[in-house]
């Protein structure tokens, strides 16, 4: 069939040449010329044909025969080693095609598939306090931030379909699959990629790009659970359903503008039942290289929502277990940094991250005060709370695949002003904190196992060891490393 | 206040009016598509180089950097097969730059203009890092680079039509220059036919190819997967049947299995420079195979 090929082609360059000729008699030297280049042209398009007809026959004799894992055998040298490297550049980019596609070859219904990953994890927890009593004194209870039940548990798995839409869309679906065996739609969200001018418009449910960690999935973090401010303050991640406008300023160090309009369902908001926007979120990224071994990203974010109604139990100074809620004004600046150092910009061997947030939470307004919840006594006044916490962590990889890390947190319980209720109400001030220690081996991108001991001092005169031993499965796609 | 705000200005007709300087703001990769691009746009082109040639290529961040370069390019370009997989596709998402999304004529993969070695009969992460599209490593040949050249030329002249015919000026000179020092390395490594070598990571199928060299075993067990001492010992009793000369190795790789195999095994272990800066001798394309093959020459001694 090759050589038929062959024989048609060059047919068909000696008819081509023979018409060339007559019409040369005719024409003018510079038309000559031009006939000429044409030809050549003719003729390196019929032989990269050619080549890509060989390369798939060579294929199918592969698959055929099917004998080895991967195929070894030598190049298909190209007919003539020197025509194929001063062969002139086609006048446009789609007639120069592929000796072989490098896309893998899909066909059928399933050739337009998404991308799908799936990540497995699993824990064994060791804890002397009972994680079901797990809270952080002097902060509003954030929802679901308790560490892992004792003993053997997976934790949440994830599975998600990533795509190109169209030539303007690519979308992200990911579900969370709780132990619990609850399904969560962890993000849904649809990007623009036709913005011009370094827009990047992405809009459904997302994590914020708040903050430096709060966009990165639990998987990928470099502990096994979240830094104390980001359980206390945003009640382990902050997500909402809405838009996200981004804006990278032409500029060669990174410069990036962001502002996020949603629902502001998600701790420390609630679902308000009302029309418009819930949530506001703004925040600058800057970050670049210094020489060629070290990398950072720094950043400041504010995040503003209005809680109606945000209902928690607290004990008030009787010890009963009080019903309290708040409605108004939540406000939250985070300041972050991340610095990444390996030589030669090499992190295969060793590597080193740096990071660390600062945290400021204001919140006023109005906290209603129900002693035992039937609402027999109940009681509103004013409500104000400066708040602060702050963490930094760094990871250090000493060998491949080997790495330690150590980090600490620190919760400011501040000012907390309960206005009249404060004849209920407890303000103390405890500081909660937390140290941590890590050591996790990689042996492959696709899997990692960690040993993590902290201690734990979040409730006064209580100290909680906490010791984890975790595994992270990745199974298809191969994940996107970020920064 | 005044001298402020003039600063202010000035600075910023300075980011408007950069870009508008060089005609084509191209961001390669991998340093050997940057050099190919330098090659084929002279002073036309403004090349940024995501990588270094001590950087495993596989292993890359999404960095701001990157981003910010990408926010600016006219024209990507990579090798693709999935070499990339792991940041270009994050760049390209988070840089708001539709020129240079995949499928827009601001994305080249040279990949596509090459036969693919290695492709994988059986596709499972049990293989290792294997990639479905070959195996990725197409510059260790420089007659895949001759092959490369055409259609990036030809990209160039699609994105900067005025410059059309200096980007075919500038291919054809390159092309007979290559042509001509490839006929001259292959004379140069004749000796090197069928001579039996090592490899720490399967990264030089296409030299191996292209100079006839035969591939006794890899030091990584799987592609991308580090050496183990079981498996370099298997390697080693594999040497008192099939014994080699040197084990080569990218210069970006740690050398201590090779190392360890070569003091085992009385053999040379050779750095290679893999692509243009790898090592001092190494500044251009052209330095790049004359090092190579240079370095084979005494290894094989």
């Amino acid at each position: 069939m090759t050589r038929n090929l062959a024989a048609s082609a060059a047919f068909a360059v000696a008819l081509l040449a023979t018409s060339a000729a007559q019409q040369a008699q005719a024409a003018a030297e510079a038309d000559l010329a031009q006939i000429r280049e044409e030809i050549r042209q003719m003729k390196e398009n019929y032989e990269a044909r050619i080549q890509a007809l060989e390369s798939r026959l060579k294929d199918a004799e592969t698959r055929a025969t099917n004998s080895a894992v991967t195929q070894t055998a030598p190049a298909p040298v190209a007919p003539t080693m020197a025509t194929v490297a001063t062969a002139p550049p086609a006048t446009a980019s789609e007639t120069v095609t592929a000796p072989s596609a490098s896309a893998p070859a899909a066909g059928g219904i399933s050739a337009f598939n998404p991308a799908i990953s799936a990540v497995l994890q699993g824990v064994y927890a060791n804890l002397s306090q009972d994680p079901t009593k797990y809270a952080i004194h002097g902060f509003v209870p954030s929802g679901d931030i308790a560490p892992a039940k004792r003993g053997f548990s997976i934790a949440e798995s994830e599975l998600a379909l990533s795509a190109s839409v169209d030539d303007k869309f690519a979308a992200n679906l990911i579900f969370s699959l709780a132990p619990d065996n609850s399904v969560e739609v962890e993000e849904a969200y649809g990007i623009f990629t036709a913005a011009p001018n370094g827009f990047a418009p992405k809009f459904g449910r997302f994590l914020s790009a708040i903050g430096y960690l709060n966009d990165q999935h639990q998987h990928v973090w470099d502990f096994f659970d979240a830094p104390l401010p980001y359980q206390a303050f945003l009640g382990g991640q902050f997500k909402s359903d809405g838009l996200q406008l981004k804006w990278v300023a032409p500029t060669e160090t990174f410069l990036e503008f962001g502002g996020e309009i949603g629902d502001g369902s998600s701790f420390p908001g609630t679902d308000r039942n009302k029309n418009g926007i819930g949530s506001g979120a703004v925040y600058v990224h800057a970050g670049g290289d210094i020489g060629t071994s070290n990398s950072w990203r720094a950043g400041l974010s504010y995040l503003q929502l209005r809680p109606n109604e945000r209902l928690y139990a607290q004990d008030d100074l009787a010890g009963n277990s009080a019903q309290l809620a708040f409605s108004g004004k939540s406000r939250l600046a985070i300041a972050d940094f991340v610095w990444k150092w390996a030589p030669n910009g090499n992190a295969i061997s060793t590597n080193f991250k740096l990071q660390g947030e600062y945290f400021w939470r204001k919140e006023n307004g109005d906290l209603t005060y129900d002693a035992d919840g039937a609402l027999r006594l109940t009681s509103t006044s004013d409500y104000a709370s400066r708040q602060r916490g702050w963490y930094v962590d760094g990871v250090y990889q000493f060998m491949p695949s080997w790495r330690v890390g150590a980090r600490y947190d620190r919760l400011a319980t501040g000012s907390v002003n309960y206005g009249a209720n404060g004849i209920y109400l407890a303000q103390d001030s405890f500081d909660p904190q937390r140290y941590s220690l890590m050591l996790d081996y990689t042996p492959s991108e696709f899997s990692r196992f960690r040993v993590q001991w902290q201690q734990s001092k979040i409730r006064p005169d209580l100290t909680d060891n906490q010791l984890f031993v975790q595994y992270i499965l990745t199974l298809g796609a191969h994940g996107a490393h970020k920064f | 206040m005044k001298h402020c705000l003039n600063t202010i200005t000035a600075l910023a007709l300075a980011v408007v009016a950069a870009p508008a300087l060089a005609a084509l703001n191209v961001f390669a990769t991998v340093p050997e598509w940057g050099a190919l691009a330098t090659e084929l746009g002279g002073d036309k082109v403004n090349v940024y180089t995501a990588t270094n040639a001590l950087q495993d290529p596989h292993h890359v961040e999404a960095k701001p950097s990157l981003i910010a370069r990408a926010r600016s390019a006219d024209l990507i370009v990579a090798t693709g097969a999935e070499l990339e997989i792991g940041w270009l596709p994050l760049v390209t998402q988070q840089a708001g730059n539709p020129k240079i999304q995949p499928g827009k004529p601001g994305y080249f993969e040279a990949a596509r203009y090459v036969s693919m070695l290695e492709k994988p009969a059986r596709l499972d992460r049990s293989e290792g890092d294997v990639h479905p599209g070959g195996n990725p490593h197409i510059q260790t040949d420089p007659r895949n680079i001759g092959r490369v050249a055409g259609p990036l030329a030809a990209r160039l002249a699609e994105l900067d039509p005025p410059n059309a015919a200096f980007y075919q000026a500038r291919h054809k000179a390159f092309a007979d220059r290559w042509t001509t020092a490839i006929a001259n390395w292959e004379k140069q490594a004749a000796p090197l036919r069928g001579a039996p070598i090592l490899v720490q990571h399967k990264a030089f199928t296409y030299l191996e190819a292209w100079l006839g060299l035969t591939e006794v075993a890899a030091l990584e067990p799987k592609p991308g997967v580090e050496p183990t001492t079981a498996h370099l010992t298997a390697v080693l009793a594999t040497l008192q049947r099939q014994p080699v000369k040197m084990v080569i190795r990218a210069a970006y790789q740690s050398g201590r299995a090779s190392e360890w195999v070569a003091e085992r095994a009385k053999i040379n272990a050779v750095a290679l420079p893999f692509t243009v800066g790898g090592d001092e001798a190494a500044k251009d394309l052209y330095g790049l195979f004359d090092d190579t093959i240079a370095r084979l020459l005494t290894g094989a001694q």
